[in-house]
C-alpha cells in the first residue's frame, strides 16, 4: 500500500531508527527487554513483525495490561498503537486509563483505540491495523475463550504483521491458551513487590512472567520489574528470597472460586 | 446503455428561486396497498387520506438577477375522482375534542353530502353504507416522508408541507427533465400510478403554487402571472385559518382576485400581517424561502439507469466511477470531500442512503471507493436492491480545500496520510465513535480527567496535547486500568477510623491487605453546579497476591449522613481501579 516505506530508503530508515531507540541490540530484528535472563533465552529479544500472546486469568489482567503495555513501549516507544478491545472487557476489568499509561512512562498521545463490538469486528480491525505500516503496535484485548481466533485467525494475523513489520500483541484474559502462530506465548501474573523499608509501601509494577512457548528457542519463567523512568524491564532490585514469595504453589483464591462464578 | 448525468452544484448562488408543488392526496380506498416505500402502508389499507407534495426549486446557479420560473405543481386536495368509482363512500375518522370527525373523505362520500369535521354519527346517519377508517397521522407522516425521498431524485431541495404537501425547489432542474411540462409529468404521473391523487403546479413562489395545487391541476405559471393565476381561485385556497375564511366570505370576498383588489391596510387591520404576507406571497408579490429537509451538498454526481440495476458488482463499478466523477469535480476547485453521502434509489421508491466520514479531505477515488466497500460490507440490513436501482447518486455534503503537503525524504508525513486512511476505514465499518482518541481535561477527579474524542476529528490535537508528566523515581500512582463507575468493595472495619481496611471483598473474593500507601485526599468539585459530592480518601493497596487496587471511601470518617432511624450509614467503599 505505501510505496514509500517499502522502499529501500524507508526501510533503512527504520532501521537507524530502531539502532538509535536500542544501541543495544545486536539484532535489528529484535527488542530486547532489558531483562538480562529473559533476553538471552529470545536470543537477543523480542522479535518485531511477529505475532506475541499474553495470557492471563480475569482477576491478573491489570498486571497482563501492564506487562503488554510495557512491551508496546519497548518495541515502538515513537509509533502509533492501537489498542483494538472489546466492549465487554472494559466492564470486567475497567478502562485502559491515560494516567495510568503515563505513569507508566508510556506515550498516550500515540495511543489510538478502537472499541470494537464483538470479537469478529475487533480480528478484523486488528488485521487492518496491522496492515497499515505506519504504525509501530497493534495491541488486540479479548476476553474469554474467543472461538473465532483460531488458527487461521492468528495465521492471517501473523502474516499482515509479517507483511507491514507491524507487531502483534495479543493480550487474551480468562482464556486458554490453543494452539496458534504466535512467535512466544507469556502468562503473566502480579509478584510481590520486593521487601522494602516499611515507609515506602511498593514501587514500579512486578511481574512473574511465565514464557510458555517460544518458537526458537527454551522457555523459562522470571520476575521482571518495569522501570518506569527507563522504560524497560529489569530484574526486581534486592530481591532476597528469588521465588519463594511467589504464590505459585499456594493458587490465589480466585482462582478456586471461579468455577462458581462461570456456573451462576 | 445508462444514460449517464452528472450536475455539479457550487454553493448557494444567486437569489432566484422557483418552486414546484405536487399535491398529492392517496386514495385510501384503491386496493393497492402501494407502498411508496415499505413500511408506512403495511396493511394493505392504511389510514391515510390525502398526501400533498410541493416543491420548491433550488437557486440556479445562472447569475441574471432574472427572475426564476417559479412552477408550482399542484393537487387537488380531495381525492380526484379517479376511474375508481367506489360503490361505497368511505371516510378517515380521528378523535378530536372527544369527538370521533371526520378527518378526510372519498369523493363519493363528498358527494353524499359529507365534509370534514362532521361528526361520524351524522355522517352515518346521512349515509349509513359509510366505510370507516382511522386516521393514522404517523403512517401520514412516513408516507410523506418516502415520497419526499423519493422527490430527491429530481432535486436535493425538498421541502415538506405536512401533513399532504412537499414543495420541491426545481430552478436549475427541470431542464434535465426535458423542461416543466415534462418534469410536471413524470412527477404526478408517477404518483398516480401508484394511487395517489395528485396535484401539481409549478409557479414562483411556493405559495403561489401551493394555492393553484388546492383547484387546478397541472398549471405551470410564467413568471409574473401569477396574480392572473391565482386571483379566480376561492380564497379557501390560500390555507389561512377557518376564522379567516369565513370572516372573508362574510365580507363578501368569494375570490383571491377580490381580496387582492381592497387595499392592503384594510385587509391587515381585519385580518393580520401575517394573512397579508401570504396574500402576496400567493399573488406572487413577496416570496417566503422554502426549509429544505436536507442542506444541498455541495457537489453531487449521480447516474441514471434505463434498466435497473440489482448486482453488486454493477453497483460497486457505477459507484467507483461515480468516485471518479466527483473527485474531478472537487478537484477544479482544489476541494476534497470530509462527508460523502451514497444514495441508492430503488425502482420501487425507496430510497437508502449511506453515509462515511473522513479524518480529511478526500481527494483520492480508490479511497472513496474502498470507504463505501468497507461501509457496505459492514451494513446490518444489507443493501438491498429489490427490483434493481434505477439512479444512484454521490454527493459530496462537506467539503474542505485541501492543502497540498510536502512530502520529504521522512515519510512522517505519509505515516500520518496513513493512519488517518485506516481510521477512516474503521469508522467507516464500526462507526466513527468507536475509535478514539484521548485528550486530557482539566480536572482531578479520576473518572473525568481523560476525554476519549473520535480519532477523525481530533486525531492531530491529539498528537500536540501536552499530558501531566511522571514523577521521575516515584512508583504510579494512578492505576492503569480504572473502571467507569467505581465497584463497591465490602470492608467489615478499618483499623483506625480514618484508615485503610485490612481486608476488603469485591467481585465475592476477599482480598487481604498487605501494602497500603495513602490516603490521598481527592474533594469533589464544590465550586460547580451539581458538583458537591462527598470527599474521597484513595488508598493505594497490595493484597497477599501481589494484586494492587486503588480504593477508596466515600466520604470522611463522622461527616457520614445519619440514616432514617438517626443512626450514622457506615462509609461506603469502592474499587476504582487496577495498578499493574
Amino acid at each position: 500500500m505505501s510505496t514509500a516505506r517499502t522502499s529501500t530508503l524507508a526501510s533503512l530508515r527504520g532501521s537507524i531508527e530502531r539502532l538509535e531507540a536500542h544501541g543495544d541490540a545486536h539484532d535489528i530484528n529484535k527488542i530486547a527487554l532489558g531483562h538480562k535472563a529473559a533476553d538471552a533465552v529470545l536470543q537477543g529479544g523480542l522479535a518485531l513483525a511477529a505475532m506475541h500472546e499474553v495470557f492471563a486469568e480475569g482477576h491478573q489482567s491489570a498486571s497482563a495490561t501492564g506487562f503488554i503495555a510495557g512491551l508496546a513501549g519497548r518495541v515502538s516507544p515513537r509509533r502509533p498503537l492501537v489498542w483494538v478491545r472489546q466492549d465487554f472487557s472494559e466492564i470486567e476489568s475497567g478502562a485502559l486509563s491515560m494516567s495510568g499509561l503515563c505513569e507508566l512512562g508510556l506515550d498516550p498521545r500515540l495511543l489510538v483505540t478502537v472499541r470494537a463490538p464483538d470479537t469478529d469486528a475487533a480480528l478484523r480491525t486488528a488485521a487492518d491495523a496491522l496492515a497499515c505500516d505506519a504504525l509501530g503496535t497493534v495491541v488486540l484485548e479479548m476476553w474469554g475463550q474467543a472461538r473465532q481466533l483460531d488458527l487461521v485467525a492468528s495465521r492471517k494475523l501473523t502474516l499482515a504483521a509479517a507483511a507491514s513489520g507491524v507487531t502483534a500483541l495479543l493480550l487474551r484474559v480468562a482464556a486458554e491458551p490453543r494452539p496458534s502462530t504466535a512467535e512466544t506465548r507469556w502468562i503473566v501474573r502480579a509478584a510481590h513487590s520486593p521487601p522494602s523499608a516499611p515507609w515506602i509501601a511498593w514501587g514500579a509494577p512486578v511481574f512473574d512472567a511465565h514464557l510458555v512457548r517460544n518458537r526458537h528457542g527454551p522457555v523459562g519463567r522470571w520476575i521482571m520489574e518495569w522501570n518506569c523512568d527507563e522504560r524497560l524491564f529489569s530484574e526486581p532490585a534486592a530481591y532476597p528470597q528469588p521465588l519463594a514469595a511467589t504464590p505459585a504453589h499456594r493458587p490465589h483464591q480466585a482462582a478456586i472460586i471461579q468455577p462458581q462464578r462461570r456456573a451462576s | 446503455m445508462p444514460l449517464s448525468l452528472s450536475l455539479t452544484l457550487p454553493h448557494k448562488g444567486g437569489g432566484n428561486d422557483s418552486s414546484a408543488r405536487v399535491d398529492i392526496s392517496h386514495n385510501t380506498n384503491s386496493r393497492l396497498p402501494l407502498p411508496l416505500a415499505g413500511e408506512g402502508w403495511g396493511g394493505g389499507v392504511a389510514a391515510s387520506d390525502t398526501v400533498r407534495v410541493e416543491r420548491a426549486s433550488p437557486t440556479r446557479i445562472a447569475s441574471c438577477d432574472a427572475i426564476r420560473p417559479q412552477s408550482e405543481l399542484r393537487s387537488s386536495r380531495p381525492p380526484q375522482a379517479g376511474e375508481v368509482k367506489q360503490v361505497y363512500p368511505f371516510v378517515i375518522v380521528a378523535k378530536q375534542h372527544n369527538a370521533i370527525l371526520i378527518h378526510s373523505l372519498d369523493e363519493a362520500a363528498a358527494q353524499a353530502g359529507l365534509s370534514i369535521g362532521l361528526p361520524l354519527a351524522n355522517a352515518r346517519a346521512i349515509c349509513p353504507e359509510l366505510t370507516v377508517f382511522d386516521a393514522d397521522e404517523v403512517a401520514d407522516r412516513k408516507t410523506l416522508e418516502d415520497i419526499a425521498d423519493w422527490c430527491d431524485r429530481f432535486t436535493p431541495l425538498v421541502a415538506l408541507d405536512p401533513p399532504y404537501g412537499l414543495y420541491l425547489d426545481i430552478t436549475g432542474c427541470a431542464h434535465l427533465f426535458g423542461g416543466e411540462r415534462a418534469l410536471l409529468q413524470i412527477v404526478s404521473g408517477a404518483l398516480s400510478r401508484r394511487g395517489f391523487a395528485v396535484g401539481a403546479a409549478i409557479a414562483s413562489t411556493a405559495i403561489c403554487a401551493r394555492t393553484l395545487t388546492r383547484h387546478v391541476s397541472g398549471m405551470i405559471v410564467a413568471d409574473g402571472e401569477e396574480a392572473e393565476a391565482v386571483s379566480p381561485l376561492p380564497v379557501s385556497a390560500l390555507g389561512a385559518d377557518d376564522a379567516i375564511t369565513a370572516g372573508l366570505r362574510r365580507a363578501g370576498l368569494k375570490t383571491i382576485g377580490d381580496v387582492a383588489s381592497r387595499a392592503p391596510h384594510e385587509i391587515t387591520a381585519r385580518f393580520g400581517a401575517p394573512f397579508t404576507t401570504l396574500l402576496e406571497q400567493a399573488l406572487g408579490q413577496g416570496n417566503a424561502p422554502i426549509s429544505p429537509r436536507k442542506p444541498l451538498p455541495d457537489y453531487i454526481v449521480e447516474k441514471r439507469f434505463p434498466e435497473p440495476v440489482a448486482t453488486d458488482t454493477v453497483i460497486a463499478m457505477n459507484l467507483s466511477a461515480l468516485a471518479g466523477m466527483l473527485v474531478t469535480a472537487m478537484d477544479k476547485q482544489g476541494k476534497g470531500a470530509r462527508k460523502l453521502e451514497a444514495s441508492f434509489f430503488r425502482t420501487d421508491g425507496a430510497v437508502r442512503t449511506i453515509s462515511v466520514e473522513t479524518g480529511r479531505p478526500m481527494t483520492k477515488p480508490e479511497a472513496i471507493d474502498r470507504l463505501f466497500r468497507e461501509r457496505l460490507d459492514a451494513l446490518n440490513d444489507p443493501l438491498d436492491p429489490g427490483f434493481g436501482f434505477d439512479l444512484i447518486r454521490l454527493s459530496a455534503s462537506r467539503t474542505e480545500i485541501v492543502v497540498q503537503q510536502q512530502r520529504d525524504l521522512d515519510a512522517n508525513v505519509h505515516d500520518n496520510d496513513e493512519l488517518s486512511a485506516l481510521i477512516d476505514r474503521i469508522a467507516a465499518r464500526i462507526g466513527g465513535k468507536r475509535v478514539v482518541v484521548h485528550l486530557p481535561e482539566d480536572t482531578h477527579i479520576p473518572e473525568r480527567a481523560v476525554l476519549a474524542v473520535p480519532a477523525q476529528h481530533h486525531l492531530a490535537a491529539a498528537a500536540q496535547v501536552a499530558w501531566p508528566e511522571r514523577i521521575e523515581d516515584e512508583p504510579p500512582l494512578r492505576p492503569l486500568r480504572l473502571f467507569e463507575k467505581p465497584e463497591p468493595i465490602k470492608v467489615p472495619f478499618a483499623t483506625v477510623p480514618d484508615g485503610p481496611p485490612h481486608q476488603f471483598t469485591w467481585r465475592r473474593v476477599t482480598h487481604a491487605v498487605v501494602r497500603v500507601e495513602g490516603p490521598e485526599r481527592i474533594a469533589m468539585e464544590w465550586w460547580k453546579q451539581n458538583g458537591d459530592g462527598p470527599t474521597r480518601d484513595y488508598f493505594r493497596i497490595e493484597d497477599e497476591a501481589g494484586l494492587r487496587f486503588w480504593i477508596f471511601r466515600d466520604g470522611l470518617y463522622e461527616s457520614e449522613p445519619a440514616d432514617a432511624e438517626g443512626e450514622p450509614v457506615p462509609p461506603r467503599w469502592f474499587v476504582h481501579g487496577l495498578f499493574a
